[in-house]
């Protein structure tokens, strides 16, 4: 893919599905990123006027875990609760271009030179696809994070921004991701037990039942998105084949027939630049947004998640309370919970209630760009196409 | 004279047959070769045929001045032709060649003609007729092996033996002479193989004079020799010359009596007998001319019967302004063994000579049950519109051959209304003649480590379609694999469609609910976009590719003809070096009694030698002229097939600016 189609793709994967604050004060970008082996190095450059910041502008290097290191002591931090937290960044994927690597390595001898290059081309450009989602969402991660008044505050997160070294964070020991898994099952029971605690606000009610509704409509449109992209990935493919075949064929002739193939050849090439770029763009546009969505979603659910569980608290710290009162001991103690109970919920409530809302707006604003992006690209590659085939009509029959 | 009577075969059936055949079917096609089969199989049918014949025209031919011509020649050339040393009669008969194709249409120029064959006449016809009748008897001679047939005998060889056989009716061992093609084919067929063989050799004898005049006496008399004397030999040969004759002469009645259509037919079948000898310019102009003039469609697929023997009926349709059929548009029902049939037919006759027979497509025992069991799903649907459309190329293909197009079969099927059921072709699948074709080549290409190819544009060529045939399998792989993927495609386009829909209607805000349902239904739309463009990959480029891996083929089996008649020419080369060698030894042991036969059999092999060169020379040269035209119509059909293609992914694209434009304000409405 060529140079400015980077630049214009940068531009997009900015705004791909957020909608940010325009807040010069903390800008944060990935310009560079490297990949060894399964280990991917972004550079974070960061731009900033707060005080709290030693230098105006500077870079770090830091690496996936890095950034997933600095999504669990957010999620960890009590104080946040009440907020969606940004979803965490998937894990780089590079199976598809590995698996086309190696088969592109064992296949070296069988193939012709032509194939080999079309093979190469294509590894190339799905590798050039996945690389680019990738870095797009670890910055999506960092933008959410620092166009929020509270998590641009956020120690961790300074420190993620300015320590100059490698942060080598301590990766979570076997006792920890059990303790982390066991945590998902406890809060996947807790969400059936909550899920039947009655709701005393409507409004909650309403956005527990549109969330894990949308939740699971989403996460199927995703899932079949990603096969529809994919597939046009095939057919973009297969373009490429053909047009390799019809090269083979016309390197033996001499004839008129030459020319139509390599007119032909040459067609193909074409369209499968364009198909492809179709089918990244739906990728991007579609797929990645869908895929955003998904993971948003989960985080809100989260935070209804933990909103319930402070109700459930609360009420707890109420019969603790009732219960203190008829035996007539130890009720200041629990007059005392009930109250932080209480306050803590309530201001879950509060602070969830706007984060909710603010979240369907931004979902509303973030589905409008990207779907009009979609479609925008979509009638300028078929433009493209079109004019393509007329072009190459016309040649051949003209000759 | 000769040559136009001898490539006459071809034209003549059709003129004859509205007359002939509507009322003897049998003796009518026996001539043309194909019918032959059916009369000759019976044992007792094969001797009718020539009499009907011979009862019929011979007033006519008596009558006709211009049969007269025609016929009287032949019988010269008959008898003749025997002596196998004759030189004179050779040049004589080569040099007035051209003339021939001439004299069929204009009277006058039959004067040399006469005189050519006043020479030569007395010539040996007693060895020859001697001879014959004991390769007959000894017909033992079961494999056409070269070697072995040139051991004991002379000239006419294989002709008598494939006649032989017809003759005496033993369809087993007249099938494999020499011909690897009619071996081959013999499993299959194995009688009419060999009645249309002799029908083939007059029309390839007939380019060069001293070659045709052998195989015809040869046939005619072996034919009898099975069933009559020697005298009856010389009358039953003026019998099958005459039979051969006059349904020439019946055409010409008949053009006389319509003086309307007489001039142009003549000269559409004149110079479709001279085609050969044409030059290529002129073979391109009658290309284009047939192109415009010819339009073939088949329509209509109906399932006739029901269960297992149900079978797919189409209607042919021609529509044409050429005077050699008989109405400006007609329309026939065939079945597609008719298809097959016709193949066959034209392949038995053609190939050999060196051209270029479109194969049709395949027989699909699967495909075929399914519509049999007459299940109504898409599948069989497609197979049907897919065979269809194949027919429908294959016909076209055959009628854009300008030699093919002349062929009597080639207006049988496409104008008579009944046609004999083709019941060989049931055990034959497209599939298993594929098959068998390969084999022989494979067979053939390990003699092309024998053979040291002189010409180097042949050398090339056989190289380059060799090639072209892998790369296009290749082709037609990666192309099989974008329908698939686009179905895949459409299919995952549907459900995302639906998921959508299931999306926005879970979604609360108003504007992207609304929004989202309409992506649904864009989706919806693009997903049949898809669905047509994979069956326009299919039908327009996949099939198309399908199409030239099966031309191919039978391009490469023009190369095979072309070997196996340098092969024969070789091994009767070596033959008469033999000959030359048994000589010398004879002189040196002193025997001259063996000696004078020594040097008859020089001389016979030595004709033998010059006759088959001749036969390699022309069928090399039909084969690059065929191969040639194979070229240039290849290059314009996929031009036109590609440019059909594009134009349907323009097509796409265009619907697809619609269908997102008329989408964009929604995505732009959302709020």
């Amino acid at each position: 893919m060529t140079s400015i189609s980077e630049d214009s793709d940068k531009e997009k994967v900015r705004s791909v599905s957020v909608d940010l604050n325009n807040d010069a004060s903390l800008v944060i970008d990935i310009p560079d990123a490297l990949c060894e082996r399964d280990k991917v190095k972004f550079t974070i450059h960061i731009k900033t006027t707060l005080s709290s910041f030693q230098k105006s502008e500077f870079s770090v290097p830091r690496q996936h875990e890095d950034f997933i290191w600095l999504h669990d002591t957010i999620v960890e931090t009590e104080e946040y609760a009440g907020l969606i937290i940004p979803p965490a960044p998937p894990k780089p994927d590079f199976e598809g271009p590995r698996e086309k690597m190696h088969k592109l390595g064992e296949g070296e001898s069988s193939m012709t030179k032509e194939e080999y290059a079309k093979m190469k081309q294509e590894l190339e450009a799905e590798y050039l696809a996945v690389f680019k989602k990738t870095v797009q969402v670890h910055e999506v991660f960092l933008q959410r994070l620092s166009s929020h008044p509270m998590f641009r505050k956020d120690r961790n997160f300074q420190i993620f921004l300015e320590y100059d070294q490698d942060l080598t964070v301590r990766r979570k020991n076997a006792k920890e991701m059990f303790g982390g898994f066991f945590k998902n099952m406890v809060k996947s029971a807790d969400e059936v037990l909550i899920s039947g605690v009655k709701e005393v606000d409507e409004f909650f009610e309403q956005e527990k039942i549109f969330l894990l509704d949308y939740s699971s409509k989403i996460k199927d449109a995703t899932a079949k998105a990603e096969k529809m992209t994919r597939s046009h990935k095939n057919v973009a493919d297969d373009y490429n084949h053909i047009s390799g075949a019809m090269n083979s064929i016309a390197a033996d002739n001499n004839t008129a027939f030459k020319k139509h193939l390599e007119k032909c050849a040459e067609v193909f090439e074409k369209l499968r630049k364009l198909e492809d770029r179709v089918a990244s763009d739906q990728e991007l546009k579609l797929t990645e947004l869908l895929r955003y969505y998904t993971r948003d979603i989960q985080a809100a659910k989260d935070l209804l998640y933990r909103r319930a569980r402070a109700l459930a608290d609360y009420e707890n710290s109420n019969k603790t309370l009732d219960k203190a009162r008829l035996k007539g001991k130890d009720i200041a103690q629990a007059e005392e919970n009930q109250k932080q109970c209480l306050r803590k919920f309530d201001k879950l409530s509060e602070s969830g209630k706007k984060e909710l809302t603010s979240f369907k707006a931004r979902r509303v604003v973030a589905f409008r760009k990207n779907l009009i992006e979609m479609t925008e690209l979509e009638i300028k590659h078929a433009k493209n196409s079109m004019s393509l085939l007329q072009g190459s009509i016309e040649i051949l029959n003209s000759n | 004279m000769a040559a136009s009577s001898e490539r006459s075969p071809p034209p003549f059936p059709d003129s004859e047959e509205p007359e002939l055949l509507e009322d003897s079917d049998e003796g009518a096609d026996a001539f043309t070769g194909t019918s032959i089969s059916e009369m000759d199989s019976p044992s007792p049918d094969s001797t009718r045929p020539p009499k009907d014949i011979f009862n019929e025209p011979p007033e006519d031919i008596f009558s006709d001045p211009l049969s007269n011509i025609n016929s009287e020649p032949q019988k010269k050339v008959d008898t003749k032709i025997p002596s196998p040393s004759s030189d004179e009669a050779v040049d004589l008969f080569s040099e007035p060649l051209d003339d021939d194709s001439e004299v069929m249409s204009s009277p006058e120029v039959q004067n040399p003609m006469p005189d050519l064959l006043n020479e030569p006449v007395e010539a040996p016809k007693s060895d020859v007729l001697g001879e014959p009748p004991v390769n007959n008897s000894s017909s033992s001679v079961k494999k056409a092996v070269s070697a072995e047939l040139f051991g004991d005998d002379e000239d006419e060889e294989d002709l008598f033996k494939e006649t032989p056989k017809v003759v005496t009716k033993k369809p087993q061992p007249s099938g494999p002479p020499v011909d690897v093609f009619t071996e081959v084919k013999s499993d299959v067929k194995v009688k009419p193989q060999v009645k249309d063989d002799p029908t083939d050799l007059f029309t390839e004898e007939a380019l060069t004079a001293p070659a045709q005049k052998p195989p015809a006496s040869s046939s005619s008399s072996s034919r009898t020799n099975g069933v009559h004397s020697e005298e009856q030999d010389l009358f039953s040969e003026a019998t099958v010359e005459l039979s051969l004759d006059s349904p020439l002469n019946d055409r010409k009645k008949k053009d006389a009596v319509k003086p309307s259509l007489s001039a142009p037919a003549a000269s559409v079948a004149s110079s479709s007998s001279k085609a050969p000898s044409k030059t290529l310019e002129e073979l391109e102009e009658e290309e284009s001319e047939d192109k415009f003039d010819l339009n073939i469609s088949v329509t209509n697929p109906e399932k006739v019967g029901d269960g297992m023997n149900a079978y797919m009926a189409y209607k042919v349709s021609t529509q044409t302004s050429l005077t050699m059929f008989r109405s400006k548009t007609f329309t026939v029902r065939r079945r597609f063994s008719d298809f097959l049939g016709l193949y066959e037919k034209l392949s038995e006759k053609h190939s050999q000579n060196g051209y270029i027979v479109p194969p049709p497509p395949e027989k699909s025992i699967l495909g075929m049950t399914k519509v049999k069991v007459g299940k109504e799903d898409p599948s069989s649907a497609e197979f049907v519109e897919r065979r269809r459309a194949a027919l429908e190329r294959y016909l076209q293909r055959v009628v854009s051959h300008p030699s093919l197009l002349q062929d009597p079969d080639v207006r049988e099927f496409l104008e008579k209304e009944e046609l004999p059921r083709a019941v060989s072709t049931q055990a034959l699948s497209g599939a298993g003649f594929l098959k068998m074709l390969n084999k022989a080549t494979d067979a053939v290409s390990k003699m092309t480590i024998k053979m040291n190819e002189q010409d180097v544009w042949f050398d090339e060529k056989i190289q380059d379609v060799e090639n072209e045939e892998q790369h296009m399998r290749k082709l037609h792989v990666m192309v099989e694999s974008l329908v698939n993927h686009r179905k895949e495609l459409s299919g995952n386009t549907a459900v995302f469609a639906k998921s959508v829909a299931m999306l926005g209607s879970s979604e609360d805000n108003t504007a992207l609910s609304r929004a989202l349902s309409q992506l649904a239904e864009v989706e919806d739309r693009i997903e049949q976009l898809h669905q047509e463009q994979a069956s326009n990959d299919f039908f327009t480029f996949s099939e198309l590719l399908a199409d030239y891996i099966r031309l191919l083929g039978a391009v490469k089996g023009c190369f095979d003809q072309r070997m196996k008649a340098w092969q024969r020419w070789q091994d009767a080369e070596n033959m008469l070096q033999k000959k030359r060698e048994a000589e010398a030894k004879l002189l040196w042991a002193n025997k001259p009694d063996k000696l004078q036969q020594a040097k008859d059999e020089i001389a016979e092999w030595e004709a033998k030698v010059t006759q088959y060169e001749r036969e390699f020379e022309r069928i090399s040269a039909t084969v690059r002229k065929e191969v040639i035209r194979f070229d240039k119509e290849k290059a314009r059909d996929f031009k036109r097939q590609i440019v059909k293609y594009l134009e349907s992914l323009l097509n796409s694209q265009q619907q697809l600016i619609k269908y997102w434009e008329a989408f964009l304000p929604e995505a732009k409405a959302i709020a």
